[in-house]
């Protein structure tokens, strides 16, 4: 059982009215979450002060412009910020920051963290050319699909749809959306922490317990790992060999939007943009004697390999690695299958604990002696 | 394939190359001493010297693989001899990943190959490399993540 606050309004009501009542309370110094930015539709992320903007954000809106964690990590990268923060994020963004924290990027340190179990997001693709917005059909379809595991959601991004982990693990509140018939009238938020506890102590509404795995969620959760399975399997990577590879990413224009995008490449200047990365004049003349010719620029599938070795341990499939390629090439499928195989290895699952090292980072004496030869 | 490549790898007499990172302290010794005491292995390694095994990225071994060597050995101090306490053993978790990552880009696993040789043991280097030797001759040449146009 978990204490639950209940507000008599729709979830998005509710939790604007909570995190204006937060502001004018002086509870926190900011809110960062989605916000309007546009009449047409358009959202970001923002961190705003005054209470009279809360009125402009969509905490659920289905659309992730960018992994909240990463830009959580952009400002706490040098410290942590002063004030307390309530900070509305999904369960892989806030995985995603836990694991930059891990890495040292950021900070955190006074943050409120509000999450949701999580119905996914639409892709980039059909958030940013108008159709999506808040009477829009995507809107409502969304919602029907986020209440009902019978219609789980439609059009979300396969990886959304391919998610299990959409329950937030570090959250100091979970507003409860997936399967809860009621959001539209009521709005419930587990306070999952003493933090969230004492942030919710005095705000309007009623004090509940209740069971959060319920029979709906686990209907979600079942549907969700078969269409993980469905999903791997169509992508045959294990077979995929050099032919595979070359069938996949050969077809990569080369934009490196993966890896900028990619909250857990942190790097500031990335091997694979480097100079490192780069053939001496030489080196093109030596390859193009060899093999007879040579692809311009060379590496491309190299350069998803390396990816692979670098953040495969950490990945937590957010899938806006897939979102932004124009070449359509389905990334976080892969990079989630191979990412999590190579968890599976050390038994880790990327931004779960803070608390627990991220598996290149330790070591045990007596282990893995399978690898030695 | 391309017919460029054709000779190399169908010829009778073909001989892998096969990349040897050998930690400074110890295997690299071993290498020494197996040299200094003229105990034979077979000359199919090409070594380079690092500091500690932990200073293997799994990228070099990647980019050994796609510029055409058959396979990778990777030799450091035992464990709990490493000069820099524990870089070997960040390396056999690096080396972990890395194999997981090569199955699924179907590289068989004899290719790469991660052993532990102290700077006493001329033998087993010997040993060692005429053990990898062997596994890649049985495989053949490497032409999984071999470059390509
Ligand atoms: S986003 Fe797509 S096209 Fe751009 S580098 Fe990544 S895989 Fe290649
Ligand atoms: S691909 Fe590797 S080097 Fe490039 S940004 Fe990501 S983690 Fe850094
Ligand atoms: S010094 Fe030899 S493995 Fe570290």
């Amino acid at each position: 059982m978990s204490k639950v606050l209940k507000i008599d309004k729709n979830v998005h009501e509710g939790v604007r009215e909570l995190l204006r009542s937060f502001l004018e309370n002086k509870k926190v110094k900011g809110v960062f979450a989605l916000k309007k930015i546009n009449e047409n539709g358009a959202v970001a992320y923002s961190l705003i002060t005054n209470p009279n903007m809360v009125e402009a954000i969509l905490p659920f809106f289905p659309f992730m412009p960018a992994n909240a964690g990463k830009l959580l990590s952009h400002l706490t990268l040098t410290g942590s910020l002063k004030g307390p923060i309530a900070a509305v994020v999904r369960p892989c963004e806030l995985r995603a920051f836990v694991e930059l924290v891990k890495r040292e990027q950021g900070s955190l340190e006074n943050f409120l963290f509000i999450s949701s179990s999580c119905g996914g997001v639409y892709s980039l693709e059909k958030s940013v050319n108008g159709d999506l917005s808040t009477d829009s059909e995507l809107w409502s379809k969304y919602w029907d699909g986020v209440k009902n595991p019978e219609n789980q959601m439609a059009d979300v991004r396969p990886t959304c749809k391919a998610c299990e982990h959409f329950l937030p693990y570090s959250a100091d509140m979970t507003v409860l959306l997936l399967g809860n018939k009621a959001i539209d009238t009521e709005c419930k938020i587990s306070l999952n922490t003493d933090k969230g506890e004492k942030f919710a102590d005095g705000a309007k509404g009623e004090f509940i317990e209740e069971e959060i795995e319920n029979e709906a969620l686990k209907l979600f959760r079942n549907k969700r790992i078969e269409e993980k399975k469905r999903l791997f399997a169509e992508s045959q990577i294990e077979k995929f060999g050099m032919d595979g590879l070359i069938k996949t990413f050969g077809r990569c224009i080369g934009c490196h939007g993966c890896s900028n995008i990619c909250p857990i490449c942190y790097c500031n200047l990335c091997t694979f943009d480097s100079r490192d990365y780069e053939w001496e004049p030489s080196t093109y003349e030596t390859e193009i004697e060899k093999r007879g010719g040579i692809r311009v620029p060379p590496n491309t599938v190299f350069y998803h390999i390396g990816r692979l070795t670098h953040v495969g341990i950490s990945c937590v499939g957010c899938g806006l690695c897939s979102d932004v390629c124009p070449a359509d090439i389905p990334l976080s499928t892969i990079f989630l299958k191979v990412g999590e195989s190579v968890q599976k290895v050390f038994d880790y699952l990327p931004g779960k604990d803070v608390e627990e090292a991220i598996p290149l980072t330790t070591f045990e004496t007596e282990e893995l002696t399978e690898v030695e030869d | 394939m391309s017919e460029h490549r054709k000779p190399n790898t169908e010829h009778r007499n073909w001989q892998p190359k096969i990349i040897a990172f050998l930690c400074n302290w110890c295997s690299y010794a071993g290498a020494d001493l197996a040299g200094v005491s003229r105990i034979q292995y077979p000359p199919n390694i090409r070594v380079i010297r690092v500091p500690c095994s932990g200073r293997i990225n799994p990228i070099f071994v990647l980019k050994c693989l796609q510029n055409g060597f058959d396979g990778v050995l990777v030799s450091g101090c035992y464990p709990g001899d490493c000069h820099y306490i524990s870089g070997n053993y960040y390396a056999r978790r690096k080396f972990a990943i890395l194999k997981t990552l090569l199955e699924f880009i179907g590289i068989e696993p004899g290719r790469v190959q991660f052993s532990w040789v102290s700077a006493g043991e001329g033998e087993k280097f010997a040993q060692v490399v005429k053990k990898v030797t062997d596994d890649v001759k049985k495989l053949g040449p490497a032409k999984r993540f071999v470059k390509r146009v």
